[in-house]
């Protein structure tokens, strides 16, 4: 138990992707195979039910540590995790950590006391506490509650186990997949270096795009072009290969079991496929909101509710392979003529989920033009241009392929109040509500999340605390103080918004710390934009 | 009869016609300790004690008319016997302990139990009625034993040290930078101060502190020096520029409040240090107890928990309600010494 509390820890405390991996490479290094299987289980997510109720657990921690339950009560709403209060509240031992092994603490001590009756559970309990130290503490108090958590994605766990075995990322990710029980068997045949697998699963590297930043003209004849609509969500690669469907990422995780639709269609496609495309949220023929796709993106199990409120499609760009032949040199015109066969080819119930979207037509680059200014109202970010002749390169190369985004409506406005976040950010102001000017008034006109960066949403984590004028509930007023510049993508008017105006995907672009809160915008310079977009 | 009471000036004694650690200037004022929160210009006459004597003349810039007395010496005001007694809180830090007609009470300051070799250990003064801080009032609060923590401390350093990185520790400049540089194992490397540590760092030599040798940042020409080095800066140095300096780092943060997760995760830092100044939940019981008060009165901090527990414990306990209006100039904050 030692090991994996010093390995929490170790993970705990730090940011950087590289060191998390590192603890993790030391971890694995040092663990006997079923320890190993169970650390990858809880680092990737998995969690036994809860085992003891909570309210339990509260009770016999204030009575050992001979504390009232008005003040046990109030120690966690200052700590705000019961686990960690439990560790903090309980008396010091002389225990030093406990050297038995986690797939011990776990299978012996911990999913048993399900069993027990109540008087037993709670000497167990009690018992375990002696043995274990702080840290081990928590960490044990947060398996028995089934909310043991840790700041590592799949991602570097898979990362880590790569570097430990020297097998393929690709392989590991996949025979992570699913559902497996941590034991020792499992945890070797992870690291098994027998690669029948291995080729199934692995995705191409994606071609990737740079912004135009020189005028269209000089692109030569747009007869040479395909223009698509530059669509907002995530890149994903689909695999159909010896019977078996990948699903991936751009960031190259594998999202098989996120988007269950995606992968129930993709049974249909002939073996040897690999399309390129886009998870989008779509219902009724449009497009949604990409707030609506972040939804998705956190959950690993997805619930039925979810499921019918954000359904995702896999918008396909392109085919990479067919019938077990790299079709990556070929040229664009052919293998998107291909990929619009194979999908029209579908049963109708696939082709709801695997659709294409026809490419865009205009005679001349500033007809072209023109018909980007419909990008906000059809929720996209303007073009993509290929070159019809292209192949589909590896990386980020220049020449062929190009972004050409609108850009966003931007405005400077100041925070006014600020709300605490949700999930791993619960603890952290994140969400802030902006205002502008309006005779010398701050008027509040949009909320906005995210795009800072964490050092930026710390620090103003911080401000909000120390410059708080009220409180209400998860809101704070702040002193105005803080200018940034939002990025939103549409204006309409609303008779429901105090500022009689509604704007569409307002996001954080940038913190103006140059700027003082007399230089942020005012209402009226929105209402003109409003005029110049209707 | 209350002999100390709180007005919109700070504690005022009304028979001996002072204040205690007032806020805005008075006649005649008597201070606990130079924290920026507790030591305010503009009064015309300080009594401080002998032993934080040089803090309290950098803090007040040597101005109004200081005077000071030893701990465990008396000296009378308009008839109030006053006197100080360590607080174990920083050099110089004093319980103010005020006995007139018979009548005892003592104003805590700040204090703690903890063992700090910079300063001298917290003596219990038996009085009527204590006035007590409650910064840390609640059960979670329980320090580390220094020597067990400053063992974790000097083996992250040596970490740092293995991995060529410096090591940057944030800590109130008054204090505890001391008391970091006096307790880590200097044989690790050298020590480098922020140019508001070391003003004060002088202060404690010259008061005869014996502390090892450091070098302000701002003498060091050649930045491979702090290659596996200790830097150690006030908070309000996190995240400026003037970190760049050491090149790779280690962050650590010094703090009582580093004791919660979430506390240590939004300072963002590599380490937290569960490092304080004040009481831990067990120390203000403690202190307390030992003070044989009939009455408790709880200020700063937690003061309604605090209240409540010692009530529910049979103990006269009751919240002095200050009347603090108005917050401390952003810099005093910002190097402040406010609840660590
Ligand atoms: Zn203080
Ligand atoms: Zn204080």
């Amino acid at each position: 138990m030692k090991n994996f509390s010093d390995l929490y820890i170790a993970l705990d405390q730090t940011n950087k992707t590289n060191e998390k991996v590192e603890a993790m490479v030391k971890y694995f290094q040092k663990a006997s195979a079923a320890d190993a299987a169970w650390a990858i289980y809880f680092l990737s997510g998995r969690k036994p039910r809860q085992i003891i109720p909570t309210a339990k657990l509260r009770m016999w921690a204030a009575e050992i540590s001979q504390i009232p339950d008005w003040l046990f009560e109030l120690s966690y709403d200052a700590v705000g995790d019961l686990g960690e209060t439990i560790a903090l509240l309980l008396p010091d031992t002389t225990a030093t950590g406990s050297e038995l092994p986690l797939a011990y603490w776990v299978e012996n001590r911990t999913v048993p006391l399900r069993g027990l009756d109540e008087s037993e559970q709670r000497e167990a309990v009690a018992q375990a506490w002696n043995e274990l130290d702080a840290n081990e503490r928590f960490i044990w108090n947060k398996l028995v509650t089934g909310s043991f958590r840790v700041g590592v994605s799949q991602l570097l766990v898979v990362r880590a186990l790569a570097q430990v075995s020297g097998i393929e990322k690709e392989i590991i990710a996949h025979r992570l997949m699913g559902s497996w029980s941590p034991n020792a068997d499992f945890y070797l045949n992870l690291l098994e270096a027998s690669s029948e697998d291995a080729d199934l699963s692995r995705p191409y590297p994606f071609h990737l795009a740079h912004q135009l930043d020189f005028s269209l003209e000089d692109l030569g004849d747009i007869k040479d072009w395909q223009a698509e609509w530059k669509w907002d969500g995530i890149r994903a690669q689909l695999i159909r290969r010896g019977g078996e469907s990948f699903l991936w990422s751009r960031g190259e995780d594998l999202v098989s079991e996120r988007f269950p639709e995606i992968t129930t269609a993709s049974f249909a496609l002939p073996d040897g496929t690999v399309l390129d495309g886009e998870i989008l949220p779509w219902k009724d023929d449009e497009v949604m909101a990409f707030a609506q796709l972040q939804r998705r993106i956190g959950r690993k199990d997805v619930g039925k509710k979810l499921l019918e409120e954000v359904p995702v499609v896999l918008l396909c760009y392109d085919l990479l392979e067919f019938g077990g032949e790299d079709f990556r040199q070929r040229e664009l015109k052919e293998r998107r003529a291909k990929l619009i066969e194979i999908l029209d080819g579908l049963p109708d119930e696939a082709r709801k989920t695997l659709i294409y979207y026809p490419a865009v037509e205009a005679k001349s680059w500033e007809e072209l033009s023109k018909i980007r200014d419909e990008s906000r109202s059809r929720r996209v970010e303007g073009f993509m241009l290929k070159r019809l002749a292209s192949p589909f390169r590896v990386g980020r190369p220049r020449g062929d392929w190009w972004k050409w985004k609108i850009d966003p409506l931007t405005i400077d406005a100041v925070m006014i109040y600020a709300q605490r976040g949700t999930g791993k950010r619960a603890s952290l102001y994140t969400d802030y509500t902006f205002a502008v000017w309006n005779n010398g008034e701050l008027v509040p006109f949009a909320k906005a999340y995210s795009g800072l960066t964490d050092k930026e949403i710390r620090k103003v984590d911080r401000f909000v605390r120390d410059n708080t004028l009220e409180t209400f509930g998860p809101v704070r007023s702040v002193t105005p103080k803080l200018v940034f510049e939002l990025g939103f993508e549409g204006i309409q008017k609303s008779s429901r918004h105090k500022s009689g105006v509604a704007v569409r995907f307002p996001r954080i672009l940038r913190w103006r710390d140059d700027k003082k809160i007399e230089d942020a915008d005012t209402l009226d310079a929105i209402h003109q934009m409003l005029e110049a977009e209707n | 009869m209350r002999l100390i009471k709180p007005t919109e000036r700070g504690l005022y004694v009304e028979p001996g016609d002072f204040y205690i650690d007032p806020w805005l200037p008075v006649e005649r004022a008597v201070l606990t300790h130079a924290h920026a929160d507790h030591t305010y210009r503009g009064s015309k006459n300080y009594l401080v004690s002998k032993e934080g004597e040089r803090l309290f003349r950098t803090r007040l810039y040597n101005e109004g008319n200081i005077e000071t007395l030893s701990y465990g010496k008396s000296t009378t005001i308009n008839g109030v016997k006053v006197s100080f007694h360590p607080a174990g809180h920083v050099l110089g830090s004093a319980q103010i302990r005020v006995e007139y007609k018979g009548e005892v009470w003592v104003a805590s300051g700040d204090y703690k139990l903890t063992f700090d070799p910079t300063c001298a250990q917290f003596e219990p003064v038996k009085c009527h009625a204590f006035i007590t801080e409650a910064t840390f009032g609640l059960p979670i609060y329980r320090w580390t034993k220094p020597e067990i923590l400053f063992e974790e401390v000097n083996e992250w350093w040596r970490g740092n040290v293995e991995k060529g990185k410096a090591t940057v520790i944030f800590a109130y400049s008054l204090g505890k930078a001391q008391r970091i540089m006096k307790s880590v194992d200097h044989s690790i490397g050298k020590i480098f101060t922020h140019g508001a540590v070391e003003r004060l760092t002088r202060d404690y030599r010259e008061t005869g502190v014996d502390l090892p040798p450091t070098k302000y940042v701002g003498e060091v020409a050649d930045k491979k020096e702090f290659i596996g080095s200790l830097i150690i800066a006030p908070p309000s140095a996190q995240d400026t520029p003037w970190t760049r300096r050491f090149g790779a780092q280690s962050t650590g943060f010094a703090s009582g409040w580093m004791r919660i997760r979430g506390a240590r995760r939004r300072r963002a830092v590599d380490r937290g240090i569960i490092l304080s100044d004040h009481a831990d939940w067990d120390e203000l019981l403690t202190a307390i107890n030992a003070t044989e008060a009939e009455q408790i009165w709880v200020t700063h901090g937690s003061i309604d928990i605090l209240v409540r527990y010692l009530q529910s414990i049979g103990k006269d306990a009751r919240p002095l309600e200050t009347k603090f209006v108005g917050d401390a100039p952003e810099t005093e904050i910002a190097d402040g010494e406010e609840g660590d």
